[in-house]
């Protein structure tokens, strides 16, 4: 596995476990992530992708491991720690998670209501200006149920940015949306990391999208790491695990062949 | 046996702990949120005016009962004269709190648990965490000082509308006399029985909002059932344990003042 020397690392994770009952989701995950670079997260559905993110986000709590933000260890119990990095961090969620019975403007003012002294007119001009960004200045008095899935994921990122974050997790991004919106979604997310210049985690299963949005990628299977490298390196990687998630495509148009013709196919390894 | 009374009795003293620390914690949080005020404005429009038509219902024929039965009973004793001090001090010292307090769980209670309870099966909840915002402050202290100001002003209005209905009774459909009806419930009311009127009010609004805004809060919690069958247990838990405390309360209170 290539990763980034650790003295340039933003987010360094080290050996995180977490189980739930019976269930082992994360054994022993790694991930190191350079300061100011998009790291996707791959994956398959259901291998934990999710889970990782939250607990990075500090939303769930890992049995064991160790996450270094910025050189400093989080720890769960250290509330000044956590504090100080969801001052830090923002988190998309991958249902948006907005609150419904709030307008579009009320939600991106949250953060900077609820967590800063910043006064109510620099706070409503920031708001104002992260909808223009990102085209949702005429929509800012409906609420998030009156906006469309593009829309509604447009004003989870507005309200992610607002805070000016140094790190900012997304989780499935571009969940639920048609290719083109999807596309939109990536090319969002780079032109707002290269403008404002945080760190970001995407966690996905997009995976043509995820190789062009990226400065390094990482593959989650079966509850650990099996890759971590920039998009050439993962291209050129002959790891069985890397290859099987990187041909999936090609292995797509092999299974159909073989159905259409008739052969048996077994996928059920795969679900 | 042992085992089974254990395991529950230590279960109830952790939910009664951590139930006391959710309070508190709400309480504690509200101090220096921004835009409390207006959260607190919404609030007690949900828990006050959207609630005002069922107490009004409630009210009017709870007092026209009283009215009605209590005036056949003293009439039997030639003393239909004290049916003001029956209604007014029935009202005042018990139902008023008691029924004014259930029709606000029904209404209010309800819709405030099943409202939390979405907003943690949707992640908003999280969403407030991982900001770094109270969540404390923003969803449940609003709720907790409307209700200090919505429960007391309810039972007033429930025991006006109340008093009317037994007026209407006792005195339009019935033969008592006006003067007679409001006389005796002016000698009858003392400053002691307002005052633990809303003693009571007070008290079931607090342990009414903050245990519905706990169950719905900590509707992830439940083991039995997950999504919106949690959602509707921790309503259905709500509304019933709050239904519960207020007439527990209202009999401790009472032990306590009479």
């Amino acid at each position: 596995m290539s990763t980034a020397p650790s003295s340039d690392l933003f987010l360094d994770v080290r050996a995180v476990h977490k189980r739930f009952g019976e269930n082992v989701v994360l054994a022993g995950v790694d991930l190191a992530v350079p300061h100011g670079s998009v790291v996707t997260v791959l994956g398959k559905s259901g291998t934990g992708k999710s889970v990782f993110l939250k607990c990075l986000a500090g939303i769930v709590t890992p049995d064991s491991g160790e996450i270094r933000f910025a050189g400093r260890s989080l720890d769960a119990d250290d509330a000044v720690c956590r504090a100080e990095f969801r001052r830090r961090c923002s988190y998309l969620f991958q249902n948006n998670a907005l609150l419904d019975s709030i307008t579009a403007l009320e939600n991106v003012a949250l953060p900077l209501e609820q967590t800063t002294q910043i006064p109510n007119r620099e706070i409503r001009e920031r708001c104002l200006e992260a909808l223009r960004q990102l085209d949702l200045e005429k929509h800012r008095d409906r609420y998030p149920s009156q906006l469309s899935g593009g829309m509604q994921k447009r004003l989870a990122l507005a309200r992610a940015i607002v805070t000016r974050p140094e790190l900012v997790l997304f989780d499935e991004p571009t969940a639920g949306l048609d290719p083109l919106r999807r596309n939109a979604v990536f090319e969002m997310i780079v032109k707002y990391q290269r403008q404002f210049g945080f760190t970001a985690v995407l966690v996905t299963h997009d995976l043509p999208e995820a190789l062009a949005a990226s400065d390094q990628v990482a593959l989650l299977d079966r509850g650990s790491m099996r890759f971590q490298g920039t998009p050439a390196a993962f291209n050129a990687s002959n790891d069985p695990t890397v290859r099987a998630f990187r041909d999936s495509t090609d292995a797509l148009k092999e299974s159909i062949a073989a159905l259409r013709r008739g052969e048996n196919v077994n996928t059920e390894n795969d679900l | 046996m042992l085992r089974f009374l254990g395991k529950h009795t230590l279960a109830t003293a952790y939910e009664l702990g951590d139930f006391a620390l959710f309070t508190g914690r709400s309480f504690s949080a509200a101090v220096g949120s921004r835009k409390l005020g207006r959260r607190v404005v919404r609030a007690v429009y949900e828990q006050g005016v959207r609630c005002v038509p069922v107490i009004l219902i409630v009210g009017l024929f709870t007092g026209l009962v009283l009215g009605l039965q209590g005036y056949y009973v003293l009439n039997k004793f030639g003393s239909a004269g004290l049916l003001g001090t029956l209604v007014s001090l029935t009202l005042v010292r018990e139902l008023a709190p008691v029924l004014a307090a259930l029709m606000i769980v029904g209404q209010a209670g309800s819709a405030l648990a099943a409202e939390l309870g979405i907003q943690r099966n949707s992640e908003q909840i999280d969403a407030l965490e991982t900001m770094g915002a109270s969540v404390h402050a923003y969803l449940i202290s609003p709720r907790l000082i409307a209700a200090l100001l919505v429960f007391p002003i309810q039972t007033a209005f429930f025991t006006l509308i109340g008093l009317l209905g037994g007026f209407l009774s006792g005195s339009v459909v019935l033969a008592l006399q006006p003067g007679v009806y409001w006389s005796a419930v002016y000698r009858a009311v003392q400053p002691q029985d307002v005052r633990e009127c809303l003693i009571k009010a007070v008290v079931f609004g607090l342990l009414t909002v903050a245990i519905c805004a706990y169950n719905g809060f900590n509707a992830h919690r439940r083991k039995s059932s997950t999504g919106a069958r949690a959602v509707s247990a921790s309503t259905t838990r709500a509304v019933v344990f709050s239904s519960i405390i207020v007439l527990a309360a209202d009999y401790a209170i009472t032990s306590l003042l009479v």
